[in-house]
């Protein structure tokens, strides 16, 4: 069970298909996600109406053969409105999760690897932003960065990115010294190379878990954020403002104007959480057959 | 004995540090509001020397570090500004909002504790089984709900649907009289006076919100137990307590469980992390008159110092938690030293 760094793999289909069929509910949750991703690319060319406009004689109708998901208070269809909010939800997470992982990731291998005054000061920064309760912090810096949609991914990332610092610098400090990284060094590498080539593959397999369950943190933090008002504005189509609007008919009983964008949330975190295993599967080395 | 109290001053220097950092950042927070605050407050129909006026009285000419000193003396008197929609102070504002705010925190987690802990051990106690996957499947679809959905979802089923909870707005219904003041806790202020009908009353309004922040905290808590006991239960003394004949719930309660509960405690500072954040969205849901939803109109309304309280507010909260939870740690554990990890 040594460490070893990901090199010329056989082939990545034939993996991905190995590890499918392993374990069914990597399938599944690769299925599911595949339904995401379909749903984010060509949801706004497929959907029956258009998700902004609004027919107020026709509001507040029930679901049915015509409306799946019924219509809100304007008269919009909910159904096409929940499919193109995919778009925006999933962009939202990844960017955030992608720039956390990267800059994270970036700040861990360094302390990690060199230590010293590096590692002290990182850790003092990374315990400050763990200080404070996270969405807190994350509506703090919406509310200070001004209310929009890019302040929201940085806001998400930030609040992220001591969780990857974190991991990556244990992963990178255990195999500081390793065997395998002396060789390297002893066959003339530079220290950036060994630490991008050789070092940080091995910590993937953890933090491909980390960025499935993150996607899913992401998403419920963003979801939440709307929710409360900030960042993305209506009349855009986005699950956690969708939930707040339809809150204030589910007293009245209008139930499926906040139900069908919170089972669809719901529904793409619990993809995220189920894809984590499946992930760390797919990318450890040590799984290859 | 000296040796302990060592142990917790070194504790409490170590989040000195802490404290200072989030005072930082809470002032970058501050001073990184979009445009020119003096503009913003001076408001609507100001000249450019209203503006100038605003900018001296805020000390907003001075130079970064001299601003930072001021901002720092202004938080050692307890001053944390005005609040722009409500015109009080926003540490006075802050103060009478918290009790409502920790009376749903407090009673959410002793509800999933008292839910997510016997899980937990349950599902230790036999991996594997249908207990253990019950387990896994509850814990995976409560970190994937959100929080503001299920509370919307409780209310339309057990007030629309079935009728038996109150309307979801606030913490008591107009009917009663609100308790006198005395922790700010309406159910232990009513119980105190004996006034029976309004803890009730008090009671009915609490358990939906309560459920809605259990039901969203539980997920960690039964998975580090599980994790927890599994390690408990295969260490060597409790295979010499089995071997040496103790009943079965003696070696389960007696000496894994106590062992498992340290770890449980720790995660419960990740935990409250979540439950302060998930705080201000179930308030939102439930109308309830906290210092979440006191943030929540304030950033409605752009009331930008009133964010800023809050924000510093439930970063010292944290850490105050968290010194706390460190603190019972190294009391209830006697191996637990400090000065070894450093």
């Amino acid at each position: 069970m040594s460490d070893k760094v990901i090199s010329s793999e056989p082939s990545f289909s034939s993996h991905l298909l190995y590890v499918m069929r392993e374990n069914p509910v990597t399938a599944i949750s690769f299925f599911m996600f595949a339904v995401l991703l379909f749903c984010a690319i060509f949801g706004p060319s497929i959907v029956p109406y258009d998700p902004l406009a609004s027919n107020t004689s026709n509001a507040l109708s029930p679901p049915s053969a015509a409306h799946w998901f019924g219509t809100d208070n304007l008269g919009r269809d909910v159904f096409s409105r929940v499919i193109v909010a995919t778009r925006l939800d999933l962009s939202i997470s990844i960017a955030a999760v992608a720039l956390s992982f990267v800059i994270g990731s970036f700040l861990g291998a360094c302390a990690g690897y060199w230590g010293g005054w590096l590692d002290a000061v990182l850790n003092r920064i990374l315990d400050t932003i763990m200080a404070f309760p996270l969405f807190v912090l994350a509506m703090g810096i919406v509310a200070a960065l001004g209310n929009t949609v890019e302040n929201i991914i940085y806001a998400t990332a930030v609040i992220n990115i001591p969780f990857y610092a974190r991991l990556v610098r244990a992963e990178v400090n255990i195999r500081r010294d390793a065997g395998f990284v002396q060789a390297a060094k002893l066959a003339g590498n530079s220290d950036a190379r060994i630490l991008a080539f050789h070092i940080f593959p091995n910590s993937l397999p953890p933090m491909m878990v980390q960025i499935s369950l993150n996607l899913g943190w992401a998403i419920l933090n963003a979801a939440g954020l709307s929710f409360i008002g900030l960042g993305v504005r209506p009349p855009t189509a986005e699950w956690g403002i969708m939930v707040a609007e339809g809150a204030n008919f589910v007293i009245s009983g209008e139930w499926w104007l906040a139900l069908f964008p919170g089972l669809w949330l719901m529904f793409a975190v619990f993809t995220f959480n189920l894809m984590g295993d499946g992930l760390r599967d797919l990318v450890d080395p040590r799984k290859r057959t | 004995m000296s040796g302990r109290f060592q142990t917790i001053a070194m504790r409490i220097a170590q989040a000195l540090p802490v404290v200072m950092g989030v005072v930082v950042v809470s002032f970058i927070l501050t001073r990184a509001l979009p445009g020119d605050p003096a503009v913003y407050f001076a408001g609507q129909s100001a000249t450019d020397e209203s503006i100038q006026q605003v900018r001296e009285a805020l000390g907003l000419d001075k130079s970064l570090p001299q601003q930072f000193f001021i901002y720092l003396g202004d938080l050692l008197r307890g001053d944390l500004g005005q609040s722009l929609s409500t015109g009080q102070p926003v540490i006075s504002d802050l103060a009478r909002r918290l009790p409502a705010s920790l009376e749903l925190t407090l009673t959410a987690l002793v509800l999933a504790c008292s839910v997510a802990i016997p899980l937990g051990v349950m599902a230790a106690k036999k991996p594997g089984s249908l207990q253990d996957h019950i387990c896994r499947v509850f814990v995976t679809a409560g970190v994937s709900l959100p929080t503001f959905f299920t509370g919307i979802l409780l209310v339309y089923i057990f007030y629309y649907l079935i009728g038996i909870a109150p309307s979801p707005l606030g913490r008591l219904d107009f009917l009663y009289i609100e308790p006198d003041h005395i922790t700010g806790f309406y159910l232990i202020d009513s119980a105190l006076v004996g006034d029976w009908e309004t803890f009730f009353g008090a009671l009915k309004q609490l358990v939906l919100p309560a459920i809605t922040l259990a039901l969203f905290t539980m997920a960690p808590i039964a998975r580090m137990t599980r994790a927890a006991m599994l390690t408990a239960l295969s260490s060597d003394f409790i295979r010499t307590a089995k071997a040496a004949g103790l009943t079965n719930s003696k070696v389960l309660y007696g000496y894994a469980f106590r062992n498992a509960l340290l770890p449980v405690i720790t995660t419960l500072g990740m935990v409250f992390s979540f439950m302060l954040g998930a705080n201000v969205l179930v308030e939102k849901v439930f109308a309830w008159p906290g210092i979440g939803s006191y943030a929540v109109e304030a950033l409605v309304s752009s009331d930008y110092a009133a964010v800023q309280g809050f924000v510093l507010t439930m970063a010292i909260l944290f850490v105050l938690l968290n010194l706390i939870i460190d603190i019972s740690y190294s009391l209830i554990d006697p191996r637990i030293g400090f000065e070894a990890q450093s």
